[in-house]
């Protein structure tokens, strides 16, 4: 064979069109590992424009601009203190009109505005809320009446969105939101010292407001809790229990096969669809509280379910064998050999599953939206029944205003979002290296 | 001096080394797996590397096509030349090298491909054909050399993962013949095949050797004996005894060749 | 008494139990533990078992369908004129009925209404206390039952275990349960979605306008439910989303598995789970405050005309999201490629771009595939980023620059606000949803199959 067989032309390796070509190759593997990493670049790019567009706007979310006026705590207008019961006095200053008072200290400040139209838009330079603020520093300080102080009010948000240099004066009147009179006001207040930006704790503390300078996520952070919590405490146990099911004791059968092709795709079905499940089941059949916490975290929990699923499964099946074995033979029955033995050690890992899972959940909107949390809700939510809204509906809701102002209180809510998520990622991590177990 | 210059000049015409290995030593991070050998590997001889696993038999057949560039951790040392070129300079290129520097694999490994397109892949891309019946010659030659033609000829449509274990290999090797290589390295070929399988490829081995330089790394003694011309035996990264086989098996020089080779220890 | 109450009572009820009949077998052994067949707690968890189960049943009941009982007696009594006066919505009447309720000094006038409510409160009462005694009293049968078995001999752990695996294996029961439960509301909604409006005219009608069809003299009129738009709308932005995410995944991927050295990969792969774990509405107001401006101030400079609702930019964004998707799966199914295939092809001198292209993307092509497919079906699945970028009319279209509609926006603009459950616009939605679940189904159940397939072949 070896005699009349043909033979391969010998290659010139050094020939011209060959090196030509191993050029032409090489650049190729260029372009191509190049291409590759534009790729990584610009799913890097993505991230970084979004993180850093959220975060330009969102920082000013946490502070809010305030006007220093001196306010006169008028006696005609809050009543005596010392002349009347208590009880008299604080139903007396709960219905005073403080706009009075507020229109007088800026009287003080402006003497020349004289119309009542010009009066009137220079009350809109405070905040709707300054008459709150102005209201409880009188009940918890009675002897404020007859004095002149001071005081620290709110600004409008039109005010607000002036100082964070929102609203370019440069622009022809028409254009802006805010005239050349408040403008000239503004200047003149802010060159006395009067306006300044300060950390806005009403933020993080109250509850939803149609006014951007009073809203708060205090009540959606409430409600994500009292969700997640409700998600937490059926689909823990539930995850659970179906993986130690699933891995240590079901038979080998169609219907146990049927089970594990319908976690898998469980774990694809849109939200969406679940929030259809949730309103047609808890709504529709069981009659639960539209809007409610309970209900939201039912929902959620179905769709946590698969995640817990799979993630308890693969820490259970990375439980060596010998460790069965060994409680095996010191005559644990299999019940015991499970909840005594492989459990604990499978736990750090079902954890880990719970805490993506339940930080999957903590972003889930659309199943909300599909069950009613999505109300305007300004109460923080008391218990599992009242109604609620949660962290990522809020944002959804605020997203929707018409105010520049909203977009950056939307912006800081998903800062306070991503902490909690990252928070909770970060725990995962933790809790995956801390006990991470190489058998 | 002049006299001795040109005395080697004469040896070395007769017995001019395909590719020549001069004190490679190669680490993987801080583990030096292979240390200081010195071998080489003739156009027309087959050279078989023996040793006990671990012994850097694979590490050192893979420094000689730069294989081992692909493993991050990994370090050469010491001067390797093919032609009297050295292969680790930066004028050669690695994609040329392996073209001319053929490898065949303990398992084989065809391509998720048919058959035909397992053995003109690499035609394909060193651009060797330029028709396609020049294709078509080139992957009938080489199957023909790999002895396989007789058995897929009429099926070369056919994946070649369809093909049984030892034909498989053969095809590996068919794809390897295919670019028209100067060495062939061959790293335990035979050891994932059965009895007839391995006699087919060690007659193919033995139709192969005039014409190009074969290394060969295997476990059975026996191969070793019965396909190879030299033999090299490595030992803990050292080659510690390289020489005729025939010398090797029956006089060894070396008390820990003559242990391995009578089964002592590996 | 309220319903968490009832709950705390068994939990104590369970709680003693156990504490009694732990006592009660180490009394009959004679305080020997040794001569009890189990261990004593095993008789207690036996014995709190015994009287959670049945309580919890009854107590399950009253939770999940007391409440549409107790609605149903009342609006049964309320006088027909009361539900002419409320459009014969019957949510309507019983948000009324609740709000005095709960309201004592509510503005509610209608002595209907106050006298339903008045019966409401006395029903109710009636109910959560029948609820009590009831799942108290089973609680009891099942203590006396117990109690009666609390004997040294008896088998405490074995009926234990026995019980905690029907447990465990009514759990995973549940898995099926919520399928199912997906799959019969979405249908029974649907079902009486297409009594009103006919199959044909849903999946193959051009005109979708559900809200004309709310006037009372409109309903279901021809061509208000034709969901051929949404599907469109759907399928557009959809392949603009794949068109992001598909080769940028996939090139990543092979970027960081092929060519990135071990630094880089241990920055990008977090990276590309940080952009995973971004909630979906946060894309959302990336897109609608952000893309769509920038998209829409593109098209004026250069003389497009691109809605500030574009497809586009909802596509694109969406792309953004789905990118991490493909490229995991994608690296996985690209690392679970034999090494010794790549080393095949670099041996016989390929460079690393061509082993990629010739040698390992053809094997990883299934799990590839699988990948592409689960992408799409997330991007079709997808609601917030459309809620808040997409448009809302629908319009039938393959232009990328107008704004298009798609089936997960119309199902939130048709159930967010105030509804009521009968009405072929509500209906509508789970059709809609129904269309969703199916197709996406679809998708995941060829792409697992693929990619196991995939799988088997190099394990
Ligand atoms: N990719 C690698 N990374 C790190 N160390 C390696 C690598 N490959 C081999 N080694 C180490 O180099 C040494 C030599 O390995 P090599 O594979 O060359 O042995 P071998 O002689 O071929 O053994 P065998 O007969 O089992 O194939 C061993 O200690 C091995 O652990
Ligand atoms: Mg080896």
């Amino acid at each position: 064979m070896s005699d009349n067989a043909k033979e391969i032309k010998p290659t010139d390796w050094h020939s011209p069109e060959m090196n030509a070509r191993i050029k032409r190759r090489y650049r190729k593997e260029k372009w191509f590992k190049g291409l590759g990493f534009t790729a990584v670049i610009l799913a890097a790019m993505f991230l970084v424009t979004l993180i850093g567009r959220i975060a330009g706007d969102g920082l000013y979310g946490f502070v809010q601009t305030s006007i220093e006026l001196d306010i006169p705590f008028e006696e005609s207008i809050l009543g005596n203190p010392r002349e009347m019961s208590k009880a008299d006095f604080e139903e007396n200053v709960r219905r005073a009109n403080m706009l009075r008072i507020i229109d007088a200290s800026l009287q003080g400040h402006f003497p020349d505005v004289k119309s009542r139209r010009d009066r009137r838009e220079l009350l809109r330079m405070v905040s709707t809320g300054a008459r709150a603020q102005i209201r409880d520093m009188v009940l918890a300080n009675p002897s404020l009446v007859g004095t002149t102080e001071r005081v620290r009010l709110l600004a409008s948000d039109d005010v607000d969105q002036l100082r964070k240099g929102r609203i370019d004066a440069s622009e022809p009147e028409a254009n802006r939101k805010v005239k050349d009179k408040e403008l000239g006001w503004y200047q003149k207040l802010k060159e006395e010292g009067r306006v300044s930006l300060n950390f806005h704790t009403t933020f993080l503390t109250s509850g939803d407001s149609r006014d951007p300078e009073l809203a708060g996520i205090w009540g959606a952070t409430v409600g994500s809790a009292l969700t997640l919590l409700v998600t937490l405490a059926i689909a823990f146990p539930i995850g659970v229990l179906t993986a130690i099911y699933l891995e240590e004791f079901a038979p080998k059968n169609r219907l146990t096969d049927l089970i594990e092709v319908n976690i898998n795709n469980l774990a694809a079905v849109p939200s969406i669809v679940f929030g259809l499940l949730g309103l047609a089941v808890f709504l529709g059949v069981m009659h639960l509280p539209r809007s409610a916490p309970l209900v939201g975290g039912l929902t959620l929990a179905l769709m946590t379910l698969p995640t817990i699923i799979i993630a308890s499964r693969a820490s259970i099946k990375a439980v060596p064998p010998s460790i069965r074995d060994a409680a095996r033979g010191l005559g644990a029955s299999p019940m015991q050999v499970v909840f005594h033995h492989v459990v604990p050690l499978a736990m750090p890992g079902i954890l880990t599953g719970t805490i993506i899972g339940m930080a999957q959940a903590l972003g889930e909107t659309a199943p909300l939206l599909m069950i009613g949390m999505v109300a305007f809700i300004v109460d923080i939510p008391g218990g599992v029944t009242d109604a609620a809204t949660a962290l990522p509906v809020q944002i959804f809701l605020w997203a929707d205003s018409p105010e520049r102002a909203f977009v950056e209180k939307t912006s800081a809510a998903i800062l306070v979002l991503l902490t909690f998520l990252i928070a909770m990622n970060g725990l995962a991590i933790w809790l995956r290296q801390k006990f991470e177990q190489h058998w | 001096m002049y006299k001795m210059a040109s005395e080697l000049e004469t040896m070395t015409e007769t017995r001019k080394p395909k590719m020549l290995a001069e004190n490679v030593n190669v680490f993987y991070g801080t583990n030096h797996a292979v240390k200081g050998i010195t071998l080489d590997l003739h156009q027309d001889e087959v050279t078989a590397l023996i040793g006990p696993s671990g012994c850097g038999k694979s590490t050192f057949l893979r420094c000689l096509n730069r294989m081992n560039d692909t493993v991050a951790s990994c370090r050469v040392e010491g001067r390797i030349t093919l032609d009297g070129e050295d292969i680790y300079a930066s004028r050669i290129d690695v994609v040329q090298l392996r073209a001319r520097v053929g490898m065949v694999f303990q398992k084989p490994n065809p391509f998720p491909k048919s058959i035909y397109d397992n053995v003109a892949y690499g035609p394909r891309i060193h651009g060797l054909a330029q028709t396609r019946t020049d294709l078509d010659e080139i992957v009938s030659t080489a199957l023909e050399k790999a002895g396989l033609w007789n058995e897929v000829k009429d099926r070369l449509e056919s994946p070649g993962t369809a093909l049984s274990g030892g034909q498989q290999q053969r095809l590996c090797i068919a794809r390897a013949i295919a670019v028209n290589p100067e060495v062939i390295l061959m790293d335990e070929p035979c050891s994932a095949l059965d009895p007839i399988a391995t006699a087919k490829v060690e007659a193919l081995i033995d139709e192969l050797k005039g014409r190009y330089a074969i290394a060969i790394v295997t476990h059975s003694m026996q191969q070793a004996a019965r396909v190879s011309q030299k033999t090299a035996f490595f030992h803990m990264g050292d080659l510690v005894e390289h020489g005729d086989t025939t010398e090797i098996f029956t006089a060894p020089k070396q008390e820990r060749t003559r242990d391995y080779i009578t089964g002592r220890f590996g | 008494m309220t319903s968490s109450a009832i709950f705390l009572f068994l939990v104590m009820l369970a709680l003693g139990s156990f504490v009694f009949a732990r006592q009660k077998a180490l009394a009959g052994a004679g305080g020997d533990p040794a001569k009890l067949h189990s261990l004593p707690r095993h008789y207690g968890y036996f014995a709190a078992t015994c009287v959670l189960l049945p309580g919890l049943f009854a107590f399950g009941i009253w939770v999940i369908f007391g409440n549409s009982i107790i609605e149903g007696l009342i609006l049964s009594g309320v006088p027909d004129r009361v539900f002419e006066q409320n459009g014969d919505q019957a949510t309507l009447v019983l948000n009324r009925i609740r709000l005095a309720v709960e309201n004592p000094n509510s503005p509610e006038t209608d002595p209907d209404i106050l006298a339903a409510a008045a019966k409401f409160q006395a029903i109710y009462l009636k109910g959560i206390w029948a609820a009590f005694v009831l799942s108290i009293s089973l609680g009891l049968v099942g203590l006396y039952v117990a109690v009666n078995r609390t004997k040294p001999d008896f088998r405490a752990r074995n009926k234990f275990e026995r019980v905690v695996l029907i447990t465990l294996g009514m759990s995973s029961v549940i898995a099926i349960a919520t399928t199912l439960g997906i799959v019969a509301s979405l249908l029974f909604e649907s079902l009486r979605f297409f009594q009103e409006v006919s199959i044909a005219e849903f999946v193959f009608g051009l005109h979708w306008s559900p809200q004309t069809a709310l006037r009372a003299d409109q309903v279901a009129s021809a061509g208000a439910f034709g969901a051929v738009p949404l599907f469109a709308g759907t399928l557009l932005i959809s392949f603009i989303a794949m068109l992001v995410a598909g080769p940028i995944g996939l090139l990543a991927a092979i970027y960081l598995t092929q060519y990135a050295s071990q630094r880089m990969r241990k920055i990008a792969k977090p990276m590309l789970e940080v952009l995973a774990g971004v909630p979906t509405v946060v894309y959302g107001f990336f897109a609608a405050l952000t893309v769509a401006p920038l998209f829409r101030d593109m098209g004026i400079t250069l003389g497009l005309d691109i809605a500030s609702e574009s497809a586009l930019a909802a596509g694109i964004v969406m792309g953004i999201m789905i990118i991490p998707f493909v490229s995991s799966l994608s690296d996985d199914a690209i690392t679970a490629v034999p090494k010794s295939l790549k080393d095949g092809s670099l041996a016989l001198g390929a460079t690393p771009s061509e082993t990629i292209k010739q040698v390992v993307l053809p094997a990883a092509l299934p799990g590839i595939v699988g990948a592409f497919l689960l992408a799409i079906s997330r991007a079709v699945g997808e609601t917030m980023i459309v809620v808040m970028a997409a448009g809302m009319q629908p319009n039938l279209t393959a232009n990328p620059f107008e704004a298009v509609t798609t089936v997960t926006v119309q199902i939130v603009a048709l159930l967010t606000g105030d509804q009521e459950f009968d009405s072929a616009k509500t209906l509508s939605a789970f059709a809609l949803g129904l269309a969703l679940f199916v197709s996406t189904m679809v998708l995941n159940v060829i792409a697992l199959k693929i990619v196991r397939k995939y799988r088997e072949v190099y394990d």
